[in-house]
């Protein structure tokens, strides 16, 4: 019964990564990320849902404590880089490579 | 009379002998004061100067009184200071006894008098109070080496000298010939500190103590060995101060320095410390014959040595400065012969000291009138524009050939004859010296009082101002009268018994032994050959080039070139193999080690190529790969 939660959390992880890894807008790569984290919170409610306890489910809420954490903090950064330089792609703030 | 033994110390404090520790320190806060007070003190730090000179040689006659006043066998006082380091020297104290009392009398009386003499000779020069404050320094150093009751003592005196001398060598250090002489004084004289530290670790190693009481009463507890070895070292020590063989070379450049500085320290006072050294030291090389061979042959090389390089100056200072080296090598003679000598040594270091500080600041007299010119062969004729300095300077001249009944005629008589009775080879080549010098101070004398005029266009010579010329008349009223006064009756050897015992028979004068009348008849020899060379014919202007002897001679005996070949060059080729290793191997590992780190850096940096996207992909393939092997691992 609980191997379609896993499936559907796989499928939501894998378009997560996939995103992250193609898209250039780091908006969307934060959505991404985003996705990605929320497919691991189903994995972990799934389980615990499966072994009958309720450690994935306080676990659940901590990734959600630590995204809204990130969220704040991640779109402050994008936001910032894009007002200075006026581009919300990935691959233009490269400049520390120097 | 019985052989006199040293007399024990008998601790003082008290009247001018309990204060002697002011002999010292009021030309140290003399020197202090002008030179921390700066420009400030220009206006009166001549007077200063002389003041606290002339104020120590008041506190030296006064403790000189009160020693007098004490039994023979309880004239050597100590005095002491502050305590200090247990076990190397518990108490740092003075000594003052007949020998540290004569050194007193003449660094302080002499000194005096020079520090009168240079408010005239040194009125133009602009640094005239640092030139004071610098004298002053030197006086306090030296009497601190003359009154130290231990070795420790006597060599921060001993260094005190030797910065004096390197600062007032290099006073006019705009001069690059002054700047470079000074260095070289310093540096020759390091190697005789050497020897002398060496000398005071191995005394302390034997002895376990370092004050004079401890060493030189229980010298006869050490073996022979070790006697022997300190003593080298201690000769080593004297032989860099007082410019003996091998460690001459520095004296002759140091006439750089303005002449009242040759006058007092590189004449009168610092370069006999040597002499001093070796005679407060008697107890170490009377324990062993092979030091004290040793000590009288440097004498006598030096003594010839100085008399040779004499004959061939053509620079009045330079002449007088071999002049200085040959009488301090009879000093060392004395000194080498034991209780016999010592107070000829001294005698002779004193009278000296007198007339060669008389010639020195005559030279500086005659400098100061012809515009500085200091070569002989552009003098002549002097001694109608400059009777005093004439005057004076004859009777210093007459008193260092040893002319009949002067001062350095008994006190040279006595060295030569303690000379002969010991060996007689020693005694023949002090005569020979003593004829030498006949003709180098005739021909010095002759070249620049005598015969006509060489002067340049622009010289306008003319007698030097009463505060010059009445310290030359004082120094040659010494000059005269001291060698007698000392030497008659053996006056100062039973003065000096308490302090370096005095041999079992005192000596007697004879005025008409053989040698005495030899070296007459050699001083008279000489002088009439630079008279017939020097009065009588004419004085070439330009040196002649002279046969390769007269070069030996100007050349100082090749003592540079010997120590170029021995030392410097060496020394310059082991610093190049040493800034070539530091360069190409030190330098080479170092910078080779940076420059592969940095290139390999640079290479490893491109890994960094600044794309997100990148850095996650190698994230997730990470990820990806530990949970693939986490797979094949659990499968196993």
């Amino acid at each position: 019964m609980t191997t379609h939660y896993l499936v559907l959390s796989a499928l939501l992880f894998a378009i997560g990564g996939v995103g992250v890894l193609v898209r250039r807008n780091a908006i969307v790569v934060f959505m991404c990320v985003e996705l990605m984290l929320n497919a691991c919170n189903l994995a972990f409610v799934t389980f615990a849902r499966q072994n009958g306890s309720l450690d994935g489910q306080v676990i659940a809420f901590f990734v959600m404590i630590v995204a809204a954490a990130e969220v704040v903090i991640g779109l402050a950064i994008i936001v910032t880089i894009f007002r200075t330089r006026r581009s919300a792609s990935v691959d233009d703030a490269s400049l520390l490579k120097h | 009379m019985e052989a006199a033994e040293i007399a024990s110390i008998t601790q003082h404090s008290g009247g001018a002998i309990g204060a002697a520790w002011l002999m010292i320190a009021l030309p140290l806060v003399g020197a202090a004061v002008l030179l921390l007070g700066g420009r400030r003190t220009d206006k009166f730090g001549h007077l200063l100067g002389v003041l606290m000179a002339v104020a120590s040689f008041v506190v030296a006659a006064l403790a000189f009184v009160q020693l007098l006043g004490f039994a023979p066998g309880e004239r050597r006082r100590g005095v002491s200071l502050f305590e200090f380091i247990p076990g190397l020297v518990d108490k740092v104290g003075l000594l003052v006894d007949p020998l540290s009392i004569s050194f007193c009398l003449l660094i302080t009386g002499v000194g005096s008098l020079i520090h009168v003499y240079s408010i005239g000779y040194m009125a133009h020069d602009p640094n005239r109070r640092r030139f004071f404050a610098y004298l002053n320094l030197f006086v306090a150093a030296m009497l601190l080496l003359v009154l130290a009751d231990n070795y420790l003592a006597l060599f921060v005196g001993w260094e005190g000298v030797g910065l004096a001398s390197y600062l007032l060598i290099g006073f006019w250090q705009h001069k690059p010939s002054a700047a470079t002489a000074a260095k070289k004084a310093f540096i020759v004289n390091r190697v005789g500190d050497v020897g002398l530290l060496i000398a005071m670790f191995t005394i302390f190693a034997t002895f376990h103590s370092l004050t004079f009481s401890g060493v030189l009463d229980r010298a006869g507890d050490a073996s022979q060995g070790t006697l022997t070895a300190i003593g080298l070292l201690l000769l080593v020590g004297a032989c860099g101060k007082s410019a003996q063989l091998p460690l001459q070379s520095w004296l002759l450049d140091a006439m750089e320095g303005p002449t009242p500085v040759s006058a007092l320290i590189h004449a009168a006072t610092m370069v006999t410390a040597g002499v001093y050294l070796i005679v407060r030291s008697g107890p170490i090389f009377e324990g062993t014959g092979t030091a004290q061979l040793v000590v009288t042959i440097v004498g006598v090389a030096t003594l010839l040595a100085g008399a040779i390089i004499g004959t061939a100056k053509d620079d009045i200072k330079k002449a007088l400065a071999g002049s200085t080296m040959s009488q301090i090598g009879y000093m060392v003679l004395a000194a080498g012969v034991g209780p016999a000598g010592y107070a000829f040594a001294i005698a002779h270091l004193i009278t000296h000291g007198f007339f060669k500080a008389d010639m020195f600041l005559g030279a500086g007299s005659v400098m100061h009138a012809m515009n500085d010119e200091v070569d002989m062969r552009k003098y002549g004729g002097l001694r109608k524009v400059m009777p005093i300095t004439f005057a004076t300077f004859l009777v210093g001249y007459l008193a260092i050939i040893g002319f009949p009944l002067l001062s350095g005629y008994f006190t040279k008589d006595g060295i030569i004859e303690t000379a002969m009775e010991h060996s007689a080879v020693l005694g023949w080549l002090a005569v020979l010296g003593a004829g030498i010098t006949g003709f180098y101070m005739s021909r010095l004398v002759f070249m620049t009082f005598f015969g006509k005029k060489r002067w340049d266009a622009k010289a306008h010579p003319h007698e030097s101002p009463a505060v010059m010329t009445v310290p030359l008349l004082l120094l040659s009223i010494g000059s005269i009268a001291l060698g007698a006064y000392l030497i008659l009756g053996n006056r100062f050897m039973i003065f000096l018994s308490p302090a370096v015992g005095a041999p079992e028979h005192l000596p007697e004068f004879h005025p008409f032994s053989a040698p005495g009348l030899a070296t007459l008849a050699l001083v008279a020899i000489g002088a009439a050959f630079a008279w017939l060379r020097y009065g009588a014919a004419e004085v070439p202007a330009t040196a002649p080039r002279g046969s390769f002897l007269t070069t030996f001679a100007r050349r100082d005996l090749y003592g540079d070139a010997l120590n170029e070949a021995l030392f410097m060059r060496p020394g310059q080729w082991l610093t190049r193999l040493a800034v070539f290793f530091d360069n190409r191997g030190v330098d080479g590992l170092v910078n080779g080690l940076a420059a592969s780190i940095g290139g390999s850096s640079g290479r490893l940096r491109r890994v960094q190529t600044g794309f997100v996207r990148s850095y996650a992909l190698s994230i997730f393939v990470g990820a990806a790969v530990l949970v693939g092997a986490w797979f094949v691992v659990g499968n196993l």
